[in-house]
């Protein structure tokens, strides 16, 4: 598998994602820089985390015009598989390749913490090395990743099961307690229509190794691993 | 429009800027002639007592600053030591404590960003934040304000730069109601061969401006760091500057980019007194001159003059020096960062900081003149009459207590500003970013992996302003002893310091004598534990209407682990397991959170330090540790040993949160419980291995008491018959979690 790190001004967990991807799990993983427009012969393009332009005027808005968008929305229109982390998420939203917002969390301060998220959607290329109600404990830092989203397409998402993680409690009860930014329904990460493209709060990336806390982050990434090599879900 | 030489004369101008009639004198005779207008600012910024150390260099030389370990000392941006692999860390501490009085948010952030540059001018990737707060009582609400602007204003920051804030100490006391302080301290990695220097070497190489545009901000924030806080000062907004932490990230990159380049001869952050500190200082440690045209100074603001563009304390800026005809490397980083650069002088030979307007001279004055030729003062120290009428606490009056509702006592203190979790601070701090982050922020201190070797890296920030006031000379030497234990506790081995010396005006002898006290201490206690000093801050005149803050030195230190999986943590690892006390100073109740919390008294006689039994306990825990055969081990510190044991149990694996301790001895329970000593840690171990954590610590002369077992979730302490403390641990956490939250909503 061949991993596409994208690198804009201000991201700062590029360099945390490349090092899962490669000492972890592996990867052949590149950076690439936000100017460049070529993401030709990758499987993978990862949205990374950070402050991208400071997160000025709001988190993602100004990424999403990087001369590398174009590349990655033309990427996600043919099937290949884009993953967007807490910033990546935001820019994702804010390209219009996910629907929704990423509002500032309801508690009004940043928040880094590990939370448990329960995996409501197993068959995604992202999840395929999960069971369905399985649940990841990863970390959070974000101060702006409450979800909101219309009701119409909620509905749509629910039905769909485009909801792929949801904040939940250790026995997995998706209730007000474990929710740690007033997300609406718990929403941690959903996938687009075509289940190609997903964007998600926490940090996985920030769990491939017992030694900094855990390594449930290997349930996602190593799903990317064994989706690309397998070809399905 | 700049003033006229004769007006500065006629009008004694200089006194406006902060300079003595002296001191002004002075000057005149380094230059053989009046300075201009320009000239007279640039030298009362580095004159300041902030830039000039004027009434701390005499003290502050008595420091010790040698060591095995030591690669860069004093004098350079910040410290330098080894690691072993051909690897090296670099750490310093600033204050940014006026600043935070008038503005929380920006100057905490701004702080950050200071502390963040002069780690990058060294050569070194940041990879930690650490910090050392210090508020009025949370019960009233403009401490409150100050403290959540603080912790927004280094999450805001430092959470951009994806800098994890690991550690740090957060203290709320009536000594700091008009004067909160925010040290922060910065810690950074790199190779030795990377090791940077702030030099302007190389007759004829190029000065280059990197980062931000320069405007009006900040111009004289040093002067306004260098006077006490008074009913103006929030006149004095202008003088804090306003921080962009994107550009900040932008500039560290474009700075290690850089790196790999080869052309940057010398580095220097930008801070205090701008474009005249960091000119001058690199040409001075390098011998030579410097000349500089202020009209290729990239500007934000329109009109500025020389004396503007000389004095703006601007954020994220670097000055570099760079190899004669090499400028286009650094032009072409700093576009792809997207990043103004400008090439606004040259390096000379004649010594001299030559400053043009155009083809005009403006400012040309001695570059060692400014940064070298300050007057240093020697201060009169007088001990404080305050300090003789101390009392002891009267111990028989409180060993009379013991009907009292030990249980309260310990849920109150758990519960009070001081004792209670940190987590509502830590938690709007990214501390994982980075994914280096062993331990986390709310152990004793912080461990960070260092990729691809098998190290780790421990860091703490220490200093304890209550006994510092009641005892000066041990306050400054439990900073460092404190700081130690806590790296010892992780299973690091204590490798050197930084200082933050937080005070009030040197000029009163009263202030000065806590200062040199405090640092004598300091210095003694470097010395017993093997800890030299690297480099450090000082930062006076912290009073308000003539009242000064607690004497507060802060002491930022760095520990290596050779093998990071011997790591030890606080938390309990399995019921059963015994608990044992290494180390039995000598305790007391002066200066504790029990006598200011509970008793309601705030002078008594804080705990003796002995510091060989420091070190004798030090030595003990590392050899345990290298034997492996402790479960968990934790400083007895603030709260004394109740608090220390329950916050062993609240971080306890599950099945493992709860204690059974009897404590007899010759102290009755208020003191057992609650007072406090130095020189003692808890630590919990297998049941077989109880007798060799007795043999290794009898070996190294320390004393060793057990003390009960590991229980899986109720919290007990006995003494002889008697049950002092009997309660579900889940309940004690609930107090100790909820305290600041509570305050805070």
């Amino acid at each position: 598998m061949k991993c596409a790190v994208v690198v804009f001004p201000g991201s700062n967990c590029d360099a945390d994602v490349y090092h899962a991807l490669t000492d972890d799990l592996g990867v052949d993983a590149h950076y690439v820089w936000h100017r460049e427009s070529d993401i030709t012969g990758y499987d993978v393009v990862v949205l990374p985390g950070g402050f991208s332009y400071g997160d000025y005027l709001r988190a993602g808005a100004i990424a999403r015009f990087s001369p590398v968008m174009v590349s990655v929305q033309r990427f996600a229109q043919r099937g290949g598989l884009v993953l967007g982390i807490c910033n990546g998420f935001q820019i994702l939203v804010e390209a219009g390749l996910l629907p929704g917002a990423l509002l500032k969390n309801d508690n009004l301060q940043f928040r880094c913490e590990w939370t448990t998220l329960r995996v409501d959607n197993h068959c995604t290329p992202f999840t395929s090395r999960c069971r369905k109600g399985q649940v990841l404990s990863l970390p959070i830092a974000h101060g702006e990743g409450r979800y909101h989203v219309d009701s119409d397409t909620l509905k749509e998402w629910n039905d769909a099961g485009r909801i792929v993680f949801r904040y939940a409690t250790a026995e997995g009860d998706a209730c007000r307690e474990a929710n740690p930014n007033g997300s609406l329904h718990n929403i941690a990460g959903i996938v687009n229509r075509e289940g190609n493209v997903l964007g998600m709060m926490p940090h996985p990336e920030r769990a491939t190794n017992s030694l900094v806390g855990g390594e449930d982050g290997r349930w996602v990434l190593g799903s990317l691993v064994d989706y690309v090599e397998r070809g399905c879900v | 429009m700049a003033v006229r030489t004769e007006d500065i004369i006629h009008n004694c101008l200089w006194q406006e800027l902060g300079l003595k009639d002296s001191e002004y004198e002075r000057i005149e005779r380094l230059l053989g002639r009046h300075p201009n207008w320009t000239e007279l600012g640039m030298f009362s910024v580095l004159w300041s007592e902030h830039c000039g150390y004027k009434h701390s260099k005499t003290a502050l030389q008595s420091l010790p600053t040698q060591g095995e370990a030591i690669l860069v000392g004093p004098g350079e941006n910040a410290g330098v030591v080894d690691l072993g692999h051909g690897l090296a860390l670099t750490f310093k501490v600033e204050s940014h404590n006026h600043p935070i009085a008038i503005e929380p948010y920006q100057g905490a952030a701004t702080g950050i960003g200071g502390i963040v540059r002069d780690i990058l001018a060294m050569g070194a990737r940041p990879i930690a934040l650490l910090d050392s707060l210090r508020f009025g009582p949370l019960e009233a609400p403009w401490p409150r304000h100050i403290f959540s602007g603080v912790v927004a204003g280094i999450a805001g920051y430092g959470n951009c730069l994806g800098l994890p804030t690991v550690g740090g100490e957060t203290y709320f006391d009536e000594g700091y109601a008009h004067n909160p302080l925010c040290n922060v301290m910065c810690v950074g990695l790199m190779r030795h061969e990377d090791i940077q220097r702030g030099v302007a070497a190389g007759v004829g190489n190029s000065v280059m401006l990197l980062g931000h545009s320069t405007g009006r901000d900040g111009i004289h924030g040093c002067t306004f760091a260098s006077e006490e806080l008074g009913e103006n000062s929030p006149d004095r907004r202008p003088a804090v500057q306003v921080g962009d932490p994107f550009v900040e990230k932008l500039l560290i990159e474009a700075c290690l980019e850089l790196q790999r380049t080869d052309v940057v001869v010398g580095v220097q952050d930008m801070g205090a007194a701008g474009i005249t500190s960091s000119c001058a200082e690199t040409a001075s440690r390098a011998g030579t001159g410097i000349e500089i045209d202020v009209t290729k100074v990239p500007l934000r603001e329109k009109n500025m003059t020389p004396y503007d563009i000389m004095l703006s304390e601007s954020q994220e800026r670097m000055l570099l020096i760079v190899e004669r005809g090499k400028e286009n490397v650094v032009e072409e980083v700093a576009e792809r960062w997207g990043l103004h650069v400008a090439t606004i002088g040259r390096v000379t030979d004649d010594g001299l900081f030559r400053v043009y307007e155009g083809s005009e001279i403006v400012a040309e004055v001695p570059a060692r003149a400014l940064t070298d030729q300050a007057p240093i003062y020697r201060p009169l120290a007088e001990r404080p009459t305050y300090l003789d009428q101390l009392q002891p606490i009267d111990e028989k009056r409180v060993q009379s207590l013991t009907d009292r509702d030990h249980l309260k006592d310990l849920k109150t203190l758990l519960g009070s500003a001081n004792l209670a979790s940190r987590r509502w601070i830590y938690q709007q701090y990214d501390h994982m970013v980075r994914t280096d982050t062993v331990i986390p922020p709310g152990g004793d201190a912080a461990v960070l992996r260092v990729k691809g070797t098998s190290m780790g890296v421990a860091v703490s920030v220490d200093g304890n302003g209550r006994y510092t006031y009641l005892d000066p000379y041990t306050g400054g030497a439990a900073a460092v002893a404190e700081a130690a234990r806590n790296i010892v506790c992780t299973g690091g081995r204590p490798l050197a310091i930084t200082n933050c010396l937080n005070f009030g005006n040197p000029e009163k002898p009263g202030i000065y004598y806590q200062f040199a006290e405090a640092v004598r201490g300091m210095g003694d206690a470097c010395r017993a534990l093997g800890t030299p000093v690297t480099g450090g801050n000082v930062s006076f005149y912290n009073e308000s209407d003539g009242k000064a803050v607690y004497p507060t030195p802060v002491v930022g230190m760095v520990g290596l682990l050779l093998d990071i999986e011997k790591r030890l943590t606080v938390g309990f690892k399995r019921a059963g397991d015994i608990i044992v006390l290494l180390g039995d100073g000598p305790v007391a109740l002066g200066g504790s959170e029990y006598a200011q919390r509970i008793l309601n008294e705030l002078g008594g006689i804080p705990p003796a330090l002995d510091l060989e039994a420091e070190a004798a306990l030090c030595e003990a825990v590392l050899d345990m540790v290298q034997a492996r055969i402790l479960s968990s081990c934790h400083d007895v510190s603030d709260g004394g040993l109740a608090v220390a044991l329950a916050e062993c149990a609240f971080r306890g694996d599950a099945g493992a949160t709860g204690a059974k301790v009897h404590l007899e001895g010759d102290v009755a329970p208020p003191l057992a419980l609650f007072a406090e000593g130095h020189s003692r840690i808890v630590v919990s171990c297998a049941p077989p291995k109880v007798d060799e954590v007795v043999r290794r610590a009898q070996v190294k002369g320390v004393p060793v008491r057990i003390l009960g077992q590991v229980a899986s979730e109720r919290f007990s302490i006995f003494w002889a018959d008697d049950i002092l403390i009997d309660e579900d641990t889940n309940e004690l956490t609930r107090c100790w979690q909820e305290g600041i939250p509570c305050m805070m909503s």
